[in-house]
């Protein structure tokens, strides 16, 4: 067998709107891949921890996101609440390559961080 | 031997002058009286009294028979002078020569007849005399009479009121853009008009005279812009000028009027002259208070003295019952030039003076004139009034007292009275934004604009401040919009409007921004801000947008999306109610309501399939109802006169009317209206942002009702008798919620912040300034109102709304 690539092509960055999100979905649920102001992107778990809202709706500025349901507010490198809020989500490694967007395999299996 | 005078006039100037004359010494002239009038002096200002039935002639005539007989002042009434010779010292009438050794000229002014065709028709009136009285009474005595009065200065108007009060109907017709143009500015102006108006007198303003037509007599009045106007009788009142025929003739120098000196003699030193005919220093008068003056230093003179006339600041009041103005000196704007404004909107009053040098140069008053004299006094003596400014629109009452205390003259102030001139801020909208929590002056600059211009009313507004706050004036709260800036929504509102910011990274720079790209509080509110301010030029930026707006469908817990269409008015018909059974089965919809807008609501779309079921819908006529929009959501009704017993007017027009006018327009928070047909209210219009009740005479606008959070019932906007102006009056009281309230704040909030008579006055009262408000909020619309499904059932728009990748095939390794 051979080892299969480690990264994944989900698409071109274009079909990601600046300061917005797309998501993907995988067998463990969907992921969430952000577009920044400055073009870079981050991929977390698409639900909030706090009550599962799309994070991928959410408002993106800087490296963060908030929750569209109860404004919780994430740091999209480390994926944790910000403020008074407790909690975490998950993030995954992600690059852009010559326009395309890759996403880390391991994020397909799951209770990979 | 006593000297001979001889007086050419009868008037009210020779009339003074005589009193001065006989009063000093009644034995040194044999006065000889000429009066072209079969009468003798009578007060002509006091006309208009008698034109409107207030006073009889005998009530305003100064100087009797028994009068002129008791001073033994020879009368010669309705003899006209022809000539007047000088090497001779004769004057020369119909009767023969009389011989002066002193002469006096009164002869006043002639109104001035514009030479329009049919200016000579039986009907077409002076406003002058006596005889121009009698004249009009004589038409008023036939009901129903159509009276066109040509000029909207302070004769027209006087006339006007007069024919009014006679029971004729009366149009005045005015060159200016505005009534009294010489003596008020446009907003007293208005207030005027809008008197006059509601005494049931038309007005047309900025309108030009082309033919008075009419077979012998006058039939009607045609203006340049081909409007006819009926008329049995036509007043010319459109000024007067000198009346010196005879002084010229006889070779006296003249320019605009016969000239005289200080002493008032002509260059013909046995030779005076006073009144309306004369031109003193370059200025002829028309009001009464100089010509007196003059009269009193003729008089003088007569006597052998040297008395000079000094020219004189002339103030005007309009004699028409119930309508109070006055005005005096320069009223217009100018480089160096301050003004104090105290308006009072619902009570109809405005004052305004003119502060040039720290000196009052020009005063106007509506409404309130009591005052008017206390004013004009400083005026005339250059009074430095910068001690007493701070109270110097209360009059007397506050200022030049020695316990003077300007908290005491703010406490007493109403709450409608204007603070703030140049942004017409009253105290009561001050009180209110400290109330909302402007606790600092910054603050209520920021919320009210009150002191954020000149900033001569500082004092005024921190004033407002301690008695409102008490000790907790000083306190510093400032509320920013959010982490990323320090400044208020109020502060940001008004840079981007005065500094002319069109995008989100301009407002960023512009404000200093202390992050990169905003945050989730304030971008939605630039976002908004930005398209409200500037339709045109700015481009809706979808990620600032909260989920539902960015999506075009509201999120539920589970991430899948809820559908509305709209129904106008809460119509619906068969075919749309099939295509909404046929999507909500053809997207396995699991719930669908009925919701308190009177809409159905689809619930539970997943959001890839947004774009697919849009496009069914569409094909069946259907629009986004905009149930997630920060915008117009619904207007619900009742069936009104269609089906319902009691109803007063078209409920289910009016509301469908108004939603097809509104959708679309994007707004500070979500605005809900409702329609109902009579006042048992089944719409349940009290409690909406905008409600209408309708009832027998017309349509009971109320704003400003909440049935969220807060319970409140709406307040009374107005009152109108069309559906037209309640429409009008709706979307302009949008437009300024759109322009001025913060991101958030729905209508009942705002309201309270700048107060109802504050919206009164800009959407009601104002109606140009509504037509503003109108004439912007259909500009947006052309940009805005596009249904934003018709615009996403689009291929693209599929694929932005699925997601990006499907992983789930993809092995992990």
């Amino acid at each position: 067998m051979i080892a299969q690539h480690r990264w994944i092509d989900i698409g071109p960055l274009a079909e990601i709107p600046v300061r917005g999100a797309r998501v993907v979905k995988t067998r463990f649920g969907c992921v969430a891949v952000f577009r920044t102001a400055t073009d870079e992107v981050f991929a977390t778990s698409n639900a909030c921890p706090h009550k599962g809202g799309p994070l991928s709706e959410g408002i993106v500025h800087g490296r963060k996101v908030t929750c569209p349901l109860h404004n919780w507010v994430f740091d999209l490198e480390t994926g944790e609440a910000e403020g008074a809020d407790e909690g975490r989500i998950e993030t995954f490694a992600a690059r852009i390559d010559d326009g395309r967007v890759l996403l880390d395999r391991a994020l397909l299996v799951k209770g990979v961080a | 031997m006593a000297l001979k005078l001889v007086v050419i006039g009868a008037g009210m100037a020779s009339g003074r002058a005589m009193e001065h004359l006989i009063e000093a010494n009644d034995e040194l002239y044999d006065i000889t009286l000429f009066g072209a009038e079969p009468r003798g002096n009578y007060n002509r200002i006091m006309l208009s009294p008698v034109l409107s039935g207030e006073k009889s002639y005998e009530e305003i005539v100064t100087h009797d028979a028994a009068w002129y007989e008791a001073h033994g002042v020879a009368c010669r009434f309705g003899e006209r002078v022809t000539a007047i010779d000088r090497m001779r010292k004769v004057v020369i009438s119909e009767k023969g020569e009389t011989p002066y050794d002193r002469l006096l000229i009164a002869t006043g002014s002639a109104p001035f007849i514009i030479p329009v065709p049919g200016r000579d028709l039986d009907g077409v009136l002076a406003y002058r005399d006596l005889g121009d009285v009698n004249r009009m009474l004589g038409y008023a005595s036939k009901p129903g009479t159509k009276a066109v009065v040509i000029g909207g200065g302070l004769l027209g108007l006087e006339a006007a009121a007069g024919l009014k009060a006679r029971g004729m109907e009366v149009t005045v017709v005015h060159l200016m853009g505005h009534l009294m143009e010489r003596q008020l500015d446009a907003s007293a102006g208005y207030l005027l008009q809008r008197e006059l108006e509601r005494r049931g007198i038309h007005v047309i303003c900025g309108a030009n005279t082309r033919e008075i037509r009419g077979e012998g007599k006058v039939e009607a009045v045609l203006l340049e812009d081909g409007r006819v106007l009926e008329a049995d009788v036509v007043v010319m009142a459109v000024g007067i000028r000198p009346n010196f025929g005879l002084a010229q003739s006889c070779g006296l120098k003249y320019n605009r009027g016969l000239l005289v000196n200080d002493e008032m003699k002509t260059d013909d030193p046995e030779v005076f002259a006073i009144g309306e005919c004369v031109e003193h220093r370059g200025v002829c008068y028309g009001l009464v208070a100089p010509l007196y003056d003059m009269a009193r230093v003729a008089a003088r003179n007569l006597l052998g003295f040297h008395e000079t006339f000094e020219g004189a600041e002339t103030s005007t009041k309009l004699k028409v019952t119930g309508v109070d103005l006055f005005s005096a000196g320069d009223f217009a704007e100018g480089e160096g030039r301050e003004e104090i404004v105290y308006r009072d909107a619902m009570r109809g009053i405005y004052k305004r003076l003119v502060i040039e040098s720290d000196r009052i140069i020009g005063v106007v008053m509506y409404g309130d004139t009591a005052d008017g004299g206390w004013f004009f006094q400083k005026l005339k003596d250059r009074e430095d009034i910068s001690a007493i400014r701070d109270t110097l629109i209360f009059g007397p009452a506050y200022a030049g007292g020695a316990a003077l205390d300007p908290m005491a003259a703010v406490a007493a102030l109403p709450d409608d009275a204007d603070i703030c001139g140049c942004n017409g801020v009253c105290k009561g909208k001050i009180v209110a934004a400290i109330r909302g929590g402007a606790e600092t002056l910054e603050a209520v600059r920021a919320v009210t604009k009150a002191s954020a211009s000149c900033g001569s009313c500082t004092g005024l507004v921190e004033q407002v401040m301690a008695l409102t706050l008490g000790d907790g004036f000083s306190v510093p709260s400032a509320k920013p919009i959010c982490g990323c800036t320090d400044l208020t929504h109020e502060d940001v509102r008004r840079l981007i409007k005065s500094r002319e910011l069109k995008s989100m990274p301009a407002v960023w720079q512009t404000c200093g921004w202390k992050t990169s790209c905003g945050c989730h509080v304030c971008r939605p509110a630039l976002n908004y801000y930005l398209l409200a301010d500037w339709p045109e030029e700015y481009h809706d930026d979808p990620q600032s947008r909260f989920v539902n707006e960015r999506n075009h469908a509201n999120i539920q817990k589970d991430g899948t999306f809820s559908v509305v269409p709209r129904m106008w008015g809460g119509l619906t018909n068969p075919r749309e109610l099939r295509a909404i059974a046929d999507a909500a089965e053809k997207y396995n919809v699991p719930t669908v309501k009925v919701t308190g807008g009177q809409r159905l609501d689809l619930l539970g779309v997943r959001k890839e399939d947004l774009p697919a079921i849009w496009a069914d819908l569409n094909a069946a006529g259907l629009v986004s109802g905009h149930a997630y929009a920060k915008g117009l959501r619904t207007v619900k009704t009742c069936v009104g006169t269609d089906h319902c017993r009691f109803g007063t007017q078209d409920s289910t027009g009016l509301g469908v009317a108004l939603e097809k006018r509104m959708w679309g327009a994007w707004t500070p928070h979500k605005v809900k209206m409702a329609v109902s047909g009579c006042p048992r209210n089944c719409a349940e219009a009290t409690c909406k942002d905008v409600g209408v009740v309708c009832v027998d005479a017309g349509f009971e606008v109320g704003v400003a009702g909440a049935a969220g959070m807060d319970v409140k019932a709406t307040e009374p906007l107005a009152k109108v008798a069309g559906e037209d102006e309640a429409l009008e009056i709706i979307v302009a009281f949008v437009q300024l919620y759109r322009e001025n309230a913060r991101y958030l704040d729905r209508p009942y909030k705002w309201v309270a912040k700048v107060g109802m008579d504050w919206v009164r006055e800009r959407v009601v009262d104002d109606v140009e300034h509504r037509r503003e408000l109108v004439r912007r909020f259909d500009l947006s619309q052309k940009v805005f109102q596009k249904d934003p499904w018709a615009e996403r059932a689009t291929p693209a728009t599929e694929r932005a709304y699925a997601p990006l990748a499907d992983l789930t095939q993809e092995a992990a390794e």
